[in-house]
């Protein structure tokens, strides 16, 4: 348990340190804002796919949510986007998500 | 003296508050998705005449119009639903009605307005003069592909439980449902003809849509171009399709696939596929071009900076435009001589000449989105 703790820890401090360069952060966000928000809401309270706002995404599993984001959910039109993003890029949306995006 | 002053300032005030004289059949709404605003155009001059603010959330927003051509109905995402009076540029009333919403659409006689909502699920009927709320159907599903059919009714899918429903509004705070069920899995829009006909529903969660023809709506529905995905795995849909009756030319209904960069053709007259063309990426809206001889094509994310152009009579690709970044929306006006189209990530609206393709105008827009022309208050299905 603690060594899962240290690990994540681990995986948490090593994402800030691989944070995308600042123009590729400007295009996810743009992407997570204007692409997920087709089915998310552009204010990401949720549409056809649920909500995202940080209240909604503090209980659920940060690993589990970078996993749907690249490989999707089946019986969902949640698709794969492991196509358009690394797994650092969809953890990195993950924390902001969490965070909430800035304006 | 006195009089006299009194008099040519109440003329010239109310000279200010009387719009200048002229008609709506030119004139349409843009939406700008991330100002919570619209853009009122006029497509004689191409111009833009204005900007509304104070919309809402325009994520996911659609427009209907009175039939007088006069107000539009903006459905916002958050649930807001607004009267936009065209001519004087404003918003006459505004009403939060639900939580999310996806669209609505106007009676056959113009007097209702009818919100589809995904959270709570169901629809709500209003006064389209007072947005006066006048009744509600709940569904426990999200709404989606709602259209108005004559005799005052609307039908709509319901994602989750896989039915269409068929909601008789001529008494509109008591309407009657007739419900369908069993059409298949998760159906993501819906349709129906410009006679008013047919209702169809496209389904996400397998391959085929489902038809309702509503002159006998009891005998359920039917199910089309079942298995067109000939059993292959379907690629990533990263934006829903939209289906609308702008998509049929002559006997041929023009329809995305869904998981395949393919535009399918339903012949409307036997209800069996007349055949499939292969297009740029998944497609988004696949629309007929007034008098049917081509239809034009946009995609989803990442393949959605084209524009491409079928011709009915060849069943083929004949043209690709590219207007800009993230093309999300076409509007023809209603006779086709030039088509308007959004370029999101350009923040452009590019006009094109029906016939030639020339570039006739670009209009600086921010993020815009949905172009709605006031033709679509003659449609049936809107």
């Amino acid at each position: 348990m603690y060594r899962v703790a240290a690990l994540l820890v681990f995986a948490a401090a090593a994402a800030a340190a691989d944070d995308p360069v600042p123009a590729r952060r400007a295009e996810l966000l743009h992407l997570v804002r204007q692409d997920c928000g087709a089915c998310h809401g552009l204010t990401l309270k949720g549409g056809l796919g649920p909500s995202l706002e940080p209240a909604v995404l503090a209980a659920k599993d940060a690993e589990q949510m970078s996993f749907v984001i690249l490989h999707g959910r089946g019986g969902t039109p949640m698709p794969p986007w492991s196509a358009h993003l690394s797994e650092f890029e969809a953890r990195w949306i993950v924390e902001q998500l969490r965070k909430g995006l800035p304006k | 003296m006195r009089t006299l002053l009194i008099a040519a300032i109440s003329l010239a005030v109310c000279a200010c508050a009387v719009p200048p004289l002229r008609g709506t059949g030119d004139l349409g709404l843009v939406v700008e998705r991330a100002a919570g605003r619209v853009m009122l155009v006029e497509t004689t001059g191409r111009s833009v005449l204005g900007r509304i603010e104070g919309l809402g959330d325009l994520s996911h927003a659609s427009v209907v119009f009175s039939r007088d051509g006069r107000y539009a109905y903006v459905f916002g995402r958050d649930g807001g639903l607004s009267k936009v009076d065209l001519l004087r540029a404003r918003i006459e009333h505004r009403v939060l009605q639900a939580g999310n919403s996806i669209g609505g659409a106007i009676s056959q006689d113009g007097r209702l307005v009818a919100v589809a909502n995904y959270a709570p699920g169901g629809i709500r009927i209003f006064d389209a003069r007072s947005l006066e709320p006048l009744s509600e159907v709940p569904t426990g599903a999200k709404v989606v592909g709602i259209a108005d059919a004559p005799g005052n009714r609307f039908v709509f899918s319901l994602f989750e439980a896989g039915e269409i429903w068929i909601v008789d509004a001529s008494d509109p705070r008591r309407p009657s449902v007739r419900k369908i069920g069993g059409i298949g899995k998760q159906p993501y829009d819906g349709f129906i003809t410009p006679n008013g006909r047919h209702y169809i529903a496209g389904l996400f969660g397998e391959d085929g849509l489902a038809l309702v023809d509503l002159w006998n709506a009891q005998g359920g529905a039917q199910r089309i171009l079942g298995g067109y995905g000939r059993g292959e795995q379907p690629l990533p849909v990263y934006k829903m399709p939209h289906l609308r009756g702008w998509a049929v030319a002559g006997r041929y209904i023009f329809l995305p696939a869904i998981g395949r960069h393919e535009v399918l053709v339903l012949d409307s007259v036997t209800w069996t596929e007349a055949g499939r063309i292969t297009v740029h990426g998944q497609p988004v809206f696949a629309v007929a071009q007034p008098g049917g001889q081509r239809v034009w094509v946009n995609f989803a994310f990442p393949r959605n900076d084209v524009v491409q152009v079928i011709d009915v009579a060849a069943m083929q690709v004949v043209r690709e435009l590219r207007p800009g970044r993230a093309v999300l929306h076409l509007e023809f006006t209603p006779r086709g001589e030039q088509v308007w189209i959004s370029s999101r990530d350009d923040g452009a609206v590019v006009v094109y000449d029906g016939a030639s393709y020339a570039e006739l105008a670009r209009l600086p827009a921010e993020s815009p989105s949905g172009i709605f022309l006031t033709s679509r208050g003659a449609m049936t299905g809107f």
